[in-house]
Parts: C-alpha cells; sequence; structure tokens
C-alpha cells in the first residue's frame, strides 16, 4: 500500500495526452531524424569531418545560411508592414489580398521557382531592365534570397497577424496622451508588444529558408562554390548514391538549424515572460 | 486650467453619441460626468482630451483656460488620462511607465536622468506605492495598477487631468479607498479634474459638481447636494439612486395616488392632468394605523435589517412594488413582519408632470 497520494487534477487526460505527443514526435520526427544519425555515424569521426568541412559543402553552409537570414530580415521587415496593414486597415479588395498572402504556402514550389526563374532571367519580364542596370538576379545568391523572401513571407504574416489584432488601442492612446510621437509609440509599446510574435515568425521563416529546396534550385543556377544551396548537394550525393556522404552534410545542418531555433526560442520566450518576473 | 467645451456634436455612423453639448469646467474643479452606458459621457472626456474628433461644426470649439485647443493633438493638450483598464505598459516597470512621458520628449525639453529618477519617485510616494518601482504590471493588483495609470499621467505634469472610470474595474472595497485617496489628493494638488462614472455614489461623494448626462444630452448640472435634492427630472431623480414611481394626477394643487393626496402647489388649474409621483425610500414611513389622508394602505413582503437602515419591500392594493428604508430603531418599535397590514406615509415626494406628447 502505496502512502503518497496520486496528485488529481480536476481536468483528465494529461497521462494519454503526453503519452500520444511522445509517441507521435517519436514516430514522425525522431525516428528518421536518428536514422540520419545512424547513417553518418557508420562513417567515423575523421570521414565524417573531411566530407563536411570540403570548401565546396563550407561555401553551401555559407551560402544557405546567408541567403536565409538575409531572407528571414526582410521577411520580418516587410511581412509587419503587410501583417499591420491588413489587421489595421479596412480597404476594398482586402480579402483577396489576405488570401493571396497564404499562395506561397500552397504553391508547390517548383511552380514558384519556375515563375520566378522565368521573371528573373536575363530575358525574364523583370529580368531584362535590370540586366542593363548590371543588376543579375537569376543564378546569383541574390536570386536565391528571392526565392527564399517568396516562400517565407505567409510566416511572418501570418503570426503577426493576431498579434497585431490583440493591442489594445488603449495603450497607444496613453503614449499619445503622454505626449509621445508617433516614432516612439511604434518603437516603445507597440514593438515590444509584439516582439514575442515577430520573432517567432522570424525564426519560422529562417526555419523554411534553411531547408527550402524547390524553388530555389531553378533560379539558382547551381553554380559549385558559387549559388549552390546545400540542400542541392545533398540531392547530388545521393544521385551520385554516396549516402554516407549525403547523411553527414544532413547532420550538420540539422544540427546548426536546431541550435539556432533554440536560440531564437530561448530569445522569444525572454521577449514575452521578462515583464512577469517574480516579485 | 479651465475647460469649455461649446456646441460639441459627435456622431458614430448612425449613432448619435452626443448633441450640442455645451460644458464649462472651472480651474481646480472636479466635475464628474454621470450618466448610463451609451449615454456620451466618455465620449465627451475624449474630445477634451483630443482623443476623439467632435463632427465638424463652426460653432464647436474646446477651449483650455479660453483659449482653443480644437486643432491641436492630444499629445499638445497636456491632459493627464486615466483609462478604465489602466494601459498600463506591460513590458515595462512601473518605474520606467511613470517616466514614459518624459523620457519621450523632444531632447531639448526633456530632463536630465536624475530629475527624470526624483520625479519618479517623488509621485511613487505621491500614490503610495514607493517600493514598487521595480515591479512589473503584471505583479500588482488592480488598484496599485490604476495608481500607478495616475502617476503615470501626472508625471506630464498635466494642465488637467481626466478619468475615464477610473475605478470601474475594481471591487467594491477598493474602488471606496481610491474615491477617498483620489478626493485627498485633489484637495492637495487642485487639478482641474473631470470624471467619468456610472457610479452615482461615486460621483455624488467625490465631486464637486456633478454633470448628469443621458443619450447625448446634459440633463442636469450642479452640486452633488442639488441634483440629488433637487433633480430637475424624472430620468436624474431615477438616476440617482432607488426610488419609487408611482402614476398619478394632478388637478387643483394636488396630486392623487389612489386614496392618497400630496400638496402640489404648481399645477392649480382644475383639469385633471397625468402626472408620476416619485419617492425615494429614506422619504417614506411606515405606521401601522391609518391616520390622515396621506397615506396608502400596503402590505410587507420582505423586511431586510441587514445594514445600516432596514430595508422594507411591500406591496400596494395594486401589486405596486413600494420600498421603503427604515431606521433599526423604528423598525425596531414596529415589529413588522410578513403579511402585516400597514399604512405607508410620505415625508417627502416630487411630482413630475410629463409634457403633452402627441
Amino acid at each position: 500500500m502505496s502512502l503518497v497520494a496520486r496528485k488529481r487534477n480536476v481536468l483528465p487526460g494529461f497521462g494519454p495526452t503526453l503519452g500520444f505527443t511522445l509517441f507521435y514526435l517519436g514516430v514522425i520526427v525522431l525516428l528518421p531524424l536518428s536514422a540520419l544519425f545512424l547513417k553518418s555515424a557508420g562513417l567515423g569521426w575523421s570521414q565524417f569531418w573531411k566530407i563536411v568541412t570540403e570548401p565546396r559543402v563550407v561555401a553551401s553552409y555559407k551560402l544557405t545560411f546567408g541567403a536565409s537570414l538575409i531572407a528571414a530580415l526582410i521577411n520580418a521587415v516587410f511581412g509587419l508592414m503587410v501583417a499591420w496593414t491588413l489587421v489595421r486597415y479596412r480597404f476594398p479588395g482586402k480579402k483577396v489580398i489576405d488570401a493571396l498572402v497564404d499562395l506561397p504556402f500552397a504553391l508547390p514550389t517548383a511552380v514558384s521557382g519556375i515563375a520566378l526563374t522565368a521573371i528573373y532571367a536575363p530575358n525574364g519580364w523583370i529580368g531584362q531592365y535590370l540586366e542593363p542596370l548590371g543588376i543579375k538576379v537569376a543564378f546569383t545568391p541574390l536570386g536565391i534570397t528571392i526565392a527564399l523572401i517568396f516562400v517565407g513571407l505567409p510566416f511572418v504574416v501570418r503570426t503577426l497577424q493576431p498579434a497585431i489584432a490583440e493591442l489594445e488601442k488603449e495603450h497607444e492612446e496613453a503614449a499619445a496622451s503622454l505626449g509621445a510621437t508617433r516614432f516612439h509609440a511604434f518603437t516603445r509599446v507597440i514593438l515590444p508588444a509584439i516582439l514575442p510574435a515577430l520573432l517567432t515568425g522570424f525564426a519560422m521563416a529562417f526555419a523554411r529558408a534553411l531547408g527550402e529546396y524547390g524553388s530555389v534550385v531553378f533560379i539558382a543556377g547551381n553554380m559549385p562554390m558559387k549559388t549552390e544551396i546545400t540542400s542541392l548537394l545533398i540531392v547530388t550525393k545521393l544521385e551520385q548514391y554516396d549516402y554516407p556522404g549525403a547523411t553527414a552534410i544532413a547532420t550538420v545542418m540539422l544540427m546548426a538549424s536546431f541550435v539556432l531555433l533554440l536560440t531564437i526560442n530561448m530569445l522569444q520566450y525572454w521577449a514575452g515572460h521578462r515583464h512577469q518576473g517574480v516579485a | 486650467m479651465s475647460i469649455e467645451v461649446k456646441h460639441i456634436s459627435k456622431t458614430f455612423g448612425n449613432f448619435t453619441a452626443l448633441h450640442d453639448v455645451s460644458l464649462r469646467v472651472n480651474d481646480g474643479e472636479l466635475v464628474a460626468l454621470l450618466g448610463p452606458s451609451g449615454s456620451g459621457k466618455t465620449t465627451l472626456l475624449r474630445i477634451i482630451a483630443g482623443l476623439e474628433v467632435a463632427d465638424p461644426n463652426p460653432a464647436s470649439e474646446i477651449l483650455f483656460d479660453d483659449s482653443s485647443v480644437t486643432e491641436r493633438p492630444v499629445g499638445q493638450r497636456r491632459v493627464g488620462f486615466v483609462f478604465q483598464h489602466y494601459a498600463l505598459f506591460r513590458h515595462m516597470t512601473v518605474f520606467e511607465n511613470i517616466a514614459f512621458g518624459l523620457r519621450v520628449r523632444p531632447r531639448a525639453l526633456r530632463p536630465s536622468k536624475a530629475e527624470i529618477r526624483d520625479r519618479v519617485h517623488q509621485l511613487l510616494k505621491l500614490v503610495q506605492l514607493e517600493n514598487f518601482g521595480g515591479r512589473y504590471p503584471s505583479q500588482l493588483s488592480g488598484g496599485q495598477r490604476q495608481r500607478v495609470a495616475l502617476a503615470r499621467a501626472l508625471a506630464v505634469e498635466p494642465k488637467v487631468l481626466l478619468l475615464d472610470e477610473p475605478f470601474g474595474a475594481l471591487d467594491a472595497k477598493v474602488r471606496q479607498g481610491l474615491r477617498d485617496w483620489l478626493r485627498k489628493l485633489h484637495d492637495e494638488i487642485h487639478l482641474t479634474s473631470v470624471l467619468v462614472t456610472h457610479d452615482q455614489e461615486e460621483a455624488l461623494e467625490v465631486a464637486d459638481r456633478i454633470v448628469v448626462m443621458n443619450q447625448g444630452r446634459i440633463e442636469q448640472d450642479g452640486t452633488p447636494e442639488h441634483v440629488f435634492h433637487q433633480p430637475a427630472n424624472p430620468f436624474v431623480m431615477e438616476f440617482l439612486g432607488q426610488v419609487n414611481v408611482f402614476q398619478g394626477r394632478v388637478r387643483r394643487g394636488q396630486a392623487l395616488l389612489g386614496e392618497m393626496a400630496i400638496e402640489y402647489p404648481n399645477y392649480e388649474a382644475d383639469q385633471e392632468r397625468e402626472a408620476m409621483v416619485y419617492m425615494r425610500p429614506h422619504e417614506l414611513d411606515i405606521k401601522r394605523s391609518r391616520n390622515g389622508v396621506a397615506s396608502l394602505a400596503a402590505r410587507v413582503v420582505r423586511v431586510n435589517p441587514a445594514g445600516s437602515v432596514a430595508k422594507v419591500n411591500l406591496r400596494a392594493g395594486d401589486g405596486q412594488n413600494i420600498y421603503v428604508d427604515l431606521p433599526l430603531e423604528r423598525l425596531q418599535e414596529l415589529q413588522l413582519a410578513h403579511g402585516d397590514e400597514v399604512y405607508v406615509y410620505p415625508k417627502n415626494a416630487r411630482v413630475f408632470v410629463p409634457d403633452y406628447v402627441i
């Protein structure tokens, strides 16, 4: 007989739901990931290190992380503006524009990749005007960044919309009545309030960009050392039946992404909870 | 600083929130705008603050100390505005909240860091929250939050203080405490203040003057004593406290309520007219026996002695409910019980003859 009474909760279901969550995450997320680790572990450390530090691979890391970061930052700024406009103002066609935001979600990435390439290629709609100015978009890192901005936009807009809608008008009125300019009201009152959502949107857009493949491969041109993203490199290795090599690079990507996302999550937690610190 | 608004109207779509309202608040006065929800009192306050713009009308004007501020935006009117739900900045500490108005000033007008710190500490002392500067709003009770909101509004040294239902979201006991404290504060700093409330008790207790509003119009404007004892019309009478309303008739200087007759010298004509007779519960007395004509037979329904006065609920012969507040000693004398037949005597009554409506 146990003397320790089990703590009872009026809301039932903690056991089964936690069990299901762990099982589900295990089967759907962790199982394939651990297979990845196992496969690359077969390589041995020195072999692994040699593959993942090959100059061509390192160049692809730099490109992938750099372009993804820039794309996510640009999305954070302009996505905020789009979300703000969609929440705060009423104008004809608002619903249509709101629906348009989701298109990059729904569109097969290859379709968007081909469309972007067609537009930005030297003889494309926009590319033909940029070419004489000396701006090359297609088959350059700039083109890759544009493709990543395209696929990442909905993440920022959709996470920010509810946060902006929840902002209380009174806070802005209070700031105004205390003599704050619109700029001060935005930077000191509005921005801190939506910062957690902005960080979440940024993190999601960034994560999506890191793993993006379809929309990038067409516009990138895929020149080794110049416009070759990491996910393409992995596919290339697979096509050459170099499974250990592919998994080794994938493992590095996975670790890096995990660390970055964890950092952003912690930042976001801090932004959301610092004002609820203990008394 | 005095406040004057002239001919202010405001419509929201089809809804008229304010209907050609004019009002003057003298320097150093604490005026309460009192009315039910939808009466336009908050809209009027927000228009004074500059948070809302009145309908365009060449005659409408807002004056602070007799100079027009109609075109000035809220940030330049030097008003302290206190919101019903505090509107404290959640990500800032109490200190930062209060300092906000000083820190966002243009560099040339901004006090030094030390000055800001001194000013904030002074204000924290004023609102009795000296040791709470480092806390976040979420760590404070409702009453404390509202005091922080007040300190924040006062930090910018406003010329007028505007309070929008400041105690509306608080529980009764805290509300009473803050009410007394606000009155004391006002007596100390003498800042021209306008308080919006739907709580007549609050208005009667705190304000120097009460402006009773209904459906976008001012019904009555006067001292608490005046509006309570000499209500201008049935609306004010009914809004300021509980009241018994009787349907009656007037003729030849008398108001008749069934068998009861009340003096009413304002109407001497022979022709009989409909009238409404209003009596507050404390203006009625109960007797065991009939004596004279000014009484109404009723049956005791419920006696509730839990309070500073006993609340007695009676029912007249025609089924009308009558509420009487009796002093507890009087209740002791009468020994009322459920079902007793008694007589109700008005000590005071007000008669309103409705205008002819065709």
